[in-house]
């Protein structure tokens, strides 16, 4: 049952889902009453209230446990339970982060080998756990490749981006204070190496580069355009986001990166909670270890310990990132070993090859090549006859399928942006490509179809501008008193 | 046989293989340079779910567990009481297994949480408007002291040096970005240096006790500056909130609310504003509107602010932040309601006064401040407070914080409705142990 009702509308005063003991000591003397508020106009409501309306609000979602979810670049891959367990063992939760060193050695321990394993994993001479999510990782990283350049006397002023790039890293370098250059792509989606070229000068401090590119295609150009960056005295940096599609075959770090971030919350299965926690570690190369957010956990002859790296660019965050995701990642690659994380990828990329080439007859593939962990179709095609990708991608709902990513990569006209995940069975991709050709059909027979779907979800399609221009961001609960 | 997490049979990966037109899986890997493909990984061999268990729980135990320990630690990460309500709600995996609401028509539960959560934070704080969180109360610090030179368009942030010196480093780590310098100031300055966007307090601040927020509030309005405050939620339910001394933007750490400590992460990082800021904001905001057959459901919304539509002019970086967790604190609030929070509250500030005057009675043992404080309080010690802990900690007690680098000898306490009354009386007996 969709509840049509909120919080305040199920309160009654004196209502009450928790019970808490009356004081054990004497009470003391209440402090000056301007300190004191006259009252919480917090709604009141039971416990079996409560427990229903918040399960039947999470009825309405579409999430990995209920469908596929081919959402382009967040490889939102099957999340194991046992690692929702472990990750809840009271040892692990109910630990202060300012207890001693000597109090909580198995979680410092577990962090050390799990740094230690994303190292191996990327080809990188260090890791810190310290990001709370990719962006944050993205930002660890262009403030040390600042710091290195600072310390080699250099003041470089400009960060390349591709034009395929996630927002993230544009706005990460603003928020670093460079200013951001654009750098095109070619006709094959790779990058242009003759802008390369002509850009990259003395003012360029770093490239900041996805691979495989978020068109999910790996760029074969790649040792060129890491010598090209480095000879002219700028860094690589690498955007982790796909590390899906090359783990357990390939390293960011053979291939010229000189720093990377990863998504936990994406390669490493721990779950997306709806928009968080995730946790964004940073790889990279000796000549940036020095620079490692603070603090940084490290193994010792006595045991382990946290520690200030030498130059650190200083506290991302009050603790020491986001623990409980790095519990699960811990699982991940333990479970699957060497072997385990190369048929990860394997099972990633084949699957998305094979949505590409069943569907590529249907929809305009824009780059007719093999591709990564994901394929980048475009509605082009479709759009002639009136249909816009987002037609097609709340039609999919109705079908019983999350969207694809849409309208990026922002290079494809009318993108859908499809990343099946290993943790898809071949029957499941089987009925998502069926159900994108019956689509296809019918934009040629049935249109109306498209331009009015979703249908059978909770809600249809939304107001999106008048929430925008009158916005609604809350209710009010009068004060009582 | 099948390896972990994999559904696909070799009959499976075969048919698909044959059909892409490739022989095998590394033939799709032609773009890759030869020399860099499977090249060996260093990593232990794999192990079942039976075996990992167990050697989880092994790495687990060797750890002390603040419920199996006293707990007199906080300075930004309490222990407080979860009612299992909690745990169930956000355990749902059409919660916890959903990505970012982009598509609302398959979002709706995650939404409309989340309108609740921007709804209750707004009571809570007592501000006009919030986000659907930041990753913690120190970058929602650090966003907001951003936020204010954006809005004010100066250059330069001051902090009181009673902030918790965490949140001070990564404000700084934050400015350090735009090369925006962070001052330093205490409270009785007079007034704020020149060019501040904004004055950043926290109430009650590092050593528990309550600012003059109302002279903050002028003294930052006087030079044109805006004041932050960081707010600490549970005190909340009993104390006056950042919106009724006239704070501009409220942030706070939303761990407490129905969070473990989970040693230090995920956290919450909570932001609040008044109703002029919205569009500076940063993070995601969801808001309520009608579908196409006129019923009301619920959008992200303002998203002109964010990364994946404005790039490198976006209001912050921010994408992932911490939904489960604010699920987590509307859940929470909701079970504690309007008294529930206030006798949580209540029982802090009760059983915290009664430790602190059981400890100041002991010989060689004062309070540093003999300002109104709530659940913390900083303690002079007769010995080095390092020596204390190491005695605490045999009697299954994780003493206070030890701050002696800034007082001589003295430990940051924080009492919680999680300490009973016999858990303090064996702290006060261990203290009164060591003698001037």
């Amino acid at each position: 049952m969709r509840p049509y009702y909120l919080l305040p509308d199920i309160s009654q005063p004196d209502k009450t889902a928790c019970t808490l003991p009356p004081p054990d000591v004497p009470l003391a003397e209440l402090p000056p009453a301007d300190l004191l508020r006259a009252d919480l106009p917090l709604p009141e409501v039971s416990e079996v209230d409560l427990v229903r309306y918040f399960t039947n609000l999470s009825q309405l979602n579409y999430a990995v446990d209920t469908g596929f979810y081919p959402l382009g670049s967040c490889t939102m891959k099957y999340n194991p339970k046992w690692h929702e367990d472990v990750a809840n063992l009271d040892g692990f939760t109910a630990l202060h982060p300012l207890q001693s060193a000597e109090s909580v050695q198995g979680a410092l321990k577990l962090m050390v080998e799990l740094q230690n394993y994303l190292s191996e994993i990327t080809g990188m001479d260090a890791t810190s756990l310290a990001p709370m999510a990719g962006a944050q990782g993205e930002f660890a990283n262009m403030l040390m490749i600042r710091a290195c350049l600072a310390a080699r006397g250099e003041k470089r002023t400009k960060v390349l981006v591709p034009d395929t790039a996630h927002g993230t890293n544009p706005a990460t370098a603003a928020m670093c204070g460079y200013e951001v250059s654009t750098l095109p792509s070619d006709a094959h989606g790779n990058v242009d190496m003759k802008k390369l070229d002509a850009m990259m000068d003395d003012s360029v401090a770093a490239l900041t580069l996805t691979m495989p590119t978020t068109l999910g295609l790996f760029d074969p150009q790649i040792e060129d355009i890491s010598r090209i960056v480095h000879e002219r005295g700028g860094l690589l940096c690498g955007d982790g986001a796909n590390l899906n599609s090359i783990l357990g075959k390939v390293k960011f770090g053979d291939l010229g990166f000189d720093c990377v971030q990863l998504n936990l919350h994406k390669t490493f299965s721990t779950p997306h909670g709806g928009g968080g926690p995730g946790s964004g570690p940073v790889c990279v190369k000796s000549i940036l270890k020095d620079y490692l957010p603070t603090p940084w956990a490290i193994r010792t002859g006595q045991g382990y310990e946290f520690i200030a790296p030498p130059r650190s660019i200083g506290r991302l965050g009050a603790g020491y990132g986001n623990f409980g995701a790095m519990v699960k990642a811990y699982a991940y690659i333990r479970t699957l070993g060497a072997e385990g994380l190369k048929a990860v990828s394997e099972d990633a990329v084949t699957s998305a090859n094979y949505i590409k080439e069943k569907l590529k007859s249907t929809y305009h593939l824009p780059y007719d090549r093999t591709c990564m962990h994901e394929v980048v179709l475009s509605g082009k095609r479709q759009k002639m006859k009136g249909i816009k990708a987002l037609d097609i991608a709340k039609r999919l709902l109705d079908y019983g399928f999350h969207p694809p990513t849409m309208y990026f990569p922002l290079v494809v006209e009318e993108a859908l942006m499809i990343e099946p995940t290993e943790t898809e069975s071949k029957a499941t991709i089987d009925a998502f490509i069926e159900a994108m050709r019956a689509i296809a059909r019918e934009v040629e027979e049935k249109p109306e179809l498209l331009h009015s779907a979703p249908h059978i979800t909770p809600v249809r399609r939304l107001d999106e501008a008048t929430a925008a221009r009158k916005p609604d961001l809350r209710w009010q609960m009068k004060s009582q008193r | 046989m099948q390896l972990p997490y994999l559904p696909n049979t070799d009959a499976d990966r075969q048919a698909m293989l044959r059909d892409i037109g490739v022989e095998s899986a590394d033939e799709l890997f032609h773009d890759v340079p030869a020399k860099f493909l499977n090249v060996p990984f260093h990593l232990p061999a794999p192990l079942s779910e039976l075996e990992l268990k167990a050697e989880l729980s092994h790495l687990a135990q060797r750890n002390a567990s603040l419920n199996d320990y006293a707990c007199f630690l906080g300075a930004g990460f309490y222990h407080h009481f979860i009612p299992s309500v909690v745990r169930h709600i956000t355990g749902r995996s059409e919660f916890y297994t959903a990505y970012t609401p982009y598509q609302p028509e398959a979002s709706q539960g995650t939404l409309q949480a989340i309108y609740e959560y921007q709804s209750l934070i707004c009571q809570l704080t007592g501000m006009e408007v919030s986000n659907a969180g930041m990753y913690d109360g120190s970058t929602a610090t650090a966003e907001a002291a951003l936020m204010a030179c954006r809005i004010t368009q100066k250059g330069k942030i001051a902090v009181l040096s009673t902030v918790n010196p965490a949140y001070r480093e990564v404000v700084g780590t934050y400015l350090s970005g735009r090369s925006i310098p962070l001052v330093n100031v205490n409270a009785d300055v007079k007034g704020l240096p020149a060019d501040c966007a904004a004055l950043i307090v926290q109430q009650p601040n590092y050593f528990g006790y309550f600012e003059d927020l109302s002279s903050c509030v002028k003294k930052a309005h006087e030079s044109g500056a805006l004041l932050i405050v960081i707010a600490d939620p549970i005190s909340l339910g009993m104390f006056k909130s950042p919106g009724e001394y006239g704070a501009d933007i409220a942030v706070a750490e939303g761990q407490a609310l129905g969070n473990p400590v989970g040693f230090g992460g995920p956290g919450l990082g909570i932001f609040a504003c008044r109703k002029d800021y919205l569009r500076q904001m940063p993070g995601r905001i969801v808001g309520r509107t009608v579908d196409a057959e006129g019923k009301t459901g619920y959008v992200l919304t303002l998203t002109t602010r964010e990364q994946f539509i404005r790039r490198e002019r976006a209001t912050s970086n921010i994408t992932t932040n911490e939904s489960l967790v604010a699920l987590a604190a509307t859940v929470y609030l909701a079970a504690m309601g309007r008294q529930g929070l206030r006798r949580v509250a209540e029982l802090c500030y009760h059983k915290a006064h009664y430790a602190a005057e059981a400890i100041a009675r002991l010989k060689g043992y004062s309070l540093a401040f003999n300002q109104p404080f709530f659940k913390e309080f900083v303690v002079r010690c007769p010995v080095s407070p390092e020596q204390i802990n190491k005695a605490l900690f045999k009697a299954k007690i994780i003493g206070g914080l030890d701050i002696s680098h800034t007082i001589e000898n003295a430990m940051l306490f924080c009492v919680t409705e999680m300490n009973s009354r016999q858990e303090i009386d064996r702290l006060v007996k261990v203290l009164g142990a060591f003698q001037p």
